[in-house]
């Protein structure tokens, strides 16, 4: 993290002043400031900042890279050195003309504690291992040991460190102070003040990062206590990453709680798609249903942060009325189950005779830039006019964005859409009421939003649907085509600031769906016949080659963080 | 390369074969006068050496509350993944006290079983154990999966000495 830091900064200001430390007998050479992490002004390089680039890891707990430095917690005390001064301020060389260090005679919290030039720093030094230990054990005397109960077991730094730095057995024969359980913080907080150990990561969060000053240490003593604003309810939009930085199950996810313990769960890099910001996410699932999103982190575009609304906008996947078969209108106008080597068969047959300007296209900006493109290739063939459907909310200053399509830079980039989305849709209402468009194809938009009910969509020769869920459209649908969520296939997404983005398959999509991608190939292959690629990465690489604003990347250089574009 | 055993001449003695006869009918008859080691199961049954590991059953303690605080342990470290364990989810049960959990559902498949006793071993809460049921008997498939109600009932009671929840 720290690390990533530093070299962007060295690569963006080639001249960078750095001094020589030396951590663990390894000499390396660290920036003398750092920026911080709040406003981004150099402040002086800390210790555990050059441990880190030196590669020796320093336990910590109420530290956070991301967060001000509070250093309560003592767990990143360090036993160091610096140069031996003379009188005169002036450091005494030795015979060979080196300059003496000497180890001083305290510790000092890594964290807090800037570098100077020549430092020693010993992460591994008797001194240093017993004072972890220490600390491990002050920490756990009131700590209930409910591991097999907690949520946190699997993912908890106190049970790391436990093991790492602390003992087998615990000395402590008296009673363990006891505080409030379950206690009720906010919609989606409950807090278990027993196990917190009171680093203050999430008042230091939603203080600083959040911007709402409403968690605090009340009862100060062995019986402080985390608490929230009197008769105020912690419920801003970013409360639950303050689940993900609490070291301890303190802070639990109302949400996950008691749900499935974290070792079951499979990871999977994705991206939320609740809004065009693209937040980089970690799907948690198991067996095909989904558990939870937690944020990825990635400093070009989220932080470490998402919001709550994004972070539960997941259980709509594994909906029961999820659209699970191919389905054709037959001569009685009813929608019977079908296949797709039929379907596709008779779309691509109508598709080949329509005539040109007859044909109106709506993809949603919530596909993946493959299968826009694929949608546009198709347009193009067929002389359609294209258009996507803007989503407009609420957005705030930190994460959430107004424009709610995770995607609509990629329906611009790939032509499906104008600068201007949804300018062509009164056009194509027209054109549908004056008789002039006969088929509409329309994948994942539900048109009663825009205007185009079921009695206007009747009127079309043809109606071909894709999506997930059922809605209005896909009810007048002559064929329906069920499609995937973007959590169960693999593609990009362009965010509103021209990040492009990849997102992995988290869950199997359900009956007969398939990812638009795969069949829109076989759609186009259907229609002339053209061989195309059959994998997503060639996919991506053939539409990088097609579309301007994507020239010169690669589905290889999209790593996990994505790629910077001009749009 | 073949060879030829060559069988040993029987002497006249032992072509008139009665005296092997005689011998064996002399060691049938000592059997009847043996003690009786035919055991008539299964209305008679053996008494199981201790640390037998039959069926891992849960139990409960002496207040007849459940010990498993569905953990997921023994589900993890079951080798032919024959436990299921279904979380309670996240509400809260204000009678629970500082257990806040307690599986929703249990179930193992004792066609999958093993009998390795891992799920006895990782128990962080000695809540199951392999106790001494070997016949487990069901026509069909599904009533081999036992579930929370039936491992408790078989499982009984733990005489449990440390009481772990008892000062919390």
């Amino acid at each position: 993290m720290a690390k990533a830091e530093t070299k962007k900064n060295l690569e963006s200001e080639p001249v960078v002043d750095t001094l020589t430390v030396t951590v663990d007998g390894k000499a390396v050479e660290v920036p003398k400031t750092m920026p911080d992490p709040m406003d981004g002004r150099p402040i002086p390089t800390t210790m555990i900042q050059a441990c880190k680039l030196a590669g020796a890891e320093v336990p910590h707990f109420c530290y956070h890279p991301k967060l001000p430095v509070a250093g309560n917690c003592r767990m990143c005390l360090v036993e160091f050195g610096t140069l031996a001064m003379d009188k005169n301020r002036k450091p005494i060389v030795d015979a060979e003309g080196q300059p003496v260090v000497r180890k001083m005679p305290r510790p000092a919290i890594a964290c807090a504690t800037p570098v100077s030039p020549n430092m020693e720093i010993y992460t591994q030094s008797e001194g240093t291992v017993e004072m972890r230990r220490a600390v491990m054990e002050f920490l756990l005397i009131n700590h209930p040991l409910d591991c097999p109960i907690c949520d946190q077991a699997g993912e908890c730094r106190l049970q790391e460190y436990s093991v790492d730095h602390g003992q087998g057995a615990s000395r402590f024969v008296e009673q363990k102070v006891h505080k409030p359980k379950q206690v009720d913080l906010g919609p989606r907080i409950m807090l278990d003040d027993e196990r917190c150990i009171l680093c203050s990561r999430c008042i230091r969060f939603t203080r600083d990062i959040a911007g709402d000053d409403a968690l605090g240490f009340v009862d100060r003593g062995s019986h402080s206590t985390l608490a929230h604003y009197p008769n105020r309810p912690f419920d801003n939009n970013y409360t639950l990453n303050t689940v993900d930085i609490c070291p301890v199950g303190a802070l639990t996810s109302k949400d996950f709680r008691f749900q499935m313990r974290v070792w079951f769960l499979k990871e999977s890099s994705s991206i939320c798609s609740g809004c065009a910001t693209g937040c980089n996410i970690t799907v948690g699932s198991r067996e095909n249903r989904i558990y939870r999103f937690t944020p990825r982190e990635n400093d070009a575009v989220n932080s470490s942060w998402m919001c709550d609304a994004g972070r539960l906008d997941y259980k709509w996947v594994g909906r029961e009325d999820r659209l699970k078969n191919v389905q054709v209108r037959n001569n009685d106008g009813v929608l019977v189950p079908s296949d797709w080597s039929r379907a596709l068969g008779e779309i691509a047959d109508i598709l080949r005779e329509v005539p040109e300007d007859s044909v109106a296209l709506i993809a949603s900006a919530r596909l993946s830039n493959e299968e826009l493109y694929l949608l546009n290739l198709l347009a193009g063939k067929l002389g359609a006019v294209t258009d996507s459907i803007p989503r407009k909310g609420d957005k705030d200053a930190l994460l959430v964005h107004a424009d709610k399509n995770p995607n609509m830079n990629g329906a611009i980039a790939t032509g499906i859409s104008t600068k201007r989305p949804g300018s062509k849709l009164k056009l194509i209402a027209k054109g549908i009421k004056s008789g002039a468009l006969k088929t509409l194809i329309v994948f994942g938009e539900n048109l009663s939003a825009c205007e185009m009910d079921d009695e206007l969509l009747s009127t079309l020769e043809h109606l071909i649907v894709c999506d997930i869920l059922p809605n209005e459209t896909t009810a007048s649908a002559d064929y329906l085509l069920p499609g995937c969520s973007h959590l169960e296939k693999r593609g990009t997404f362009i965010n509103a600031k021209g990040r492009v983005q990849k997102f992995m398959r988290a869950a199997e999509q359900p009956g007969d769906s398939r990812p638009e991608w795969e069949f829109l190939l076989e759609l186009l292959k259907r229609i002339d016949g053209t061989n195309g690629v059959a994998s997503i990465e060639g996919l991506f690489n053939q539409m990088a080659a097609d579309v301007p604003a994507l020239d010169g990347v690669s589905w290889g250089d999209l790593g996990e963080t994505g790629v910077s574009i001009e749009i | 390369m073949s060879m030829i055993v060559k069988r040993k001449e029987l002497s006249f003695w032992e072509r008139l074969y009665i005296p092997a006869l005689i011998s064996g009918f002399k060691v049938t008859l000592s059997h009847f006068f043996r003690p009786n080691v035919t055991m008539q199961y299964p209305e008679e049954k053996w008494v199981l050496p201790e640390g037998y590991r039959g069926a891992p059953l849960l139990v409960k303690d002496q207040e007849e509350r459940t010990k498993c605080v569905s953990c997921q342990l023994c589900e993890f470290v079951c080798p032919p993944k024959a436990i299921r364990i279904t979380p309670p989810g996240p509400e809260a049960n204000p009678e629970c006290g500082n257990i806040e959990k307690e599986p929703e559902e249990f179930e193992i498949d004792m066609l999958r079983c093993i009998f390795c006793g891992y799920c006895q071993e990782v128990c962080p809460e000695e809540a199951i154990f392999l106790q001494q049921d070997y016949s487990l008997i069901g026509t069909q498939r599904d009533q081999m999966v036992w579930d929370k109600e039936k491992l408790l009932e078989e499982g009984g009671i733990h005489q449990d000495d440390i009481m772990k929840w008892k000062n919390k």
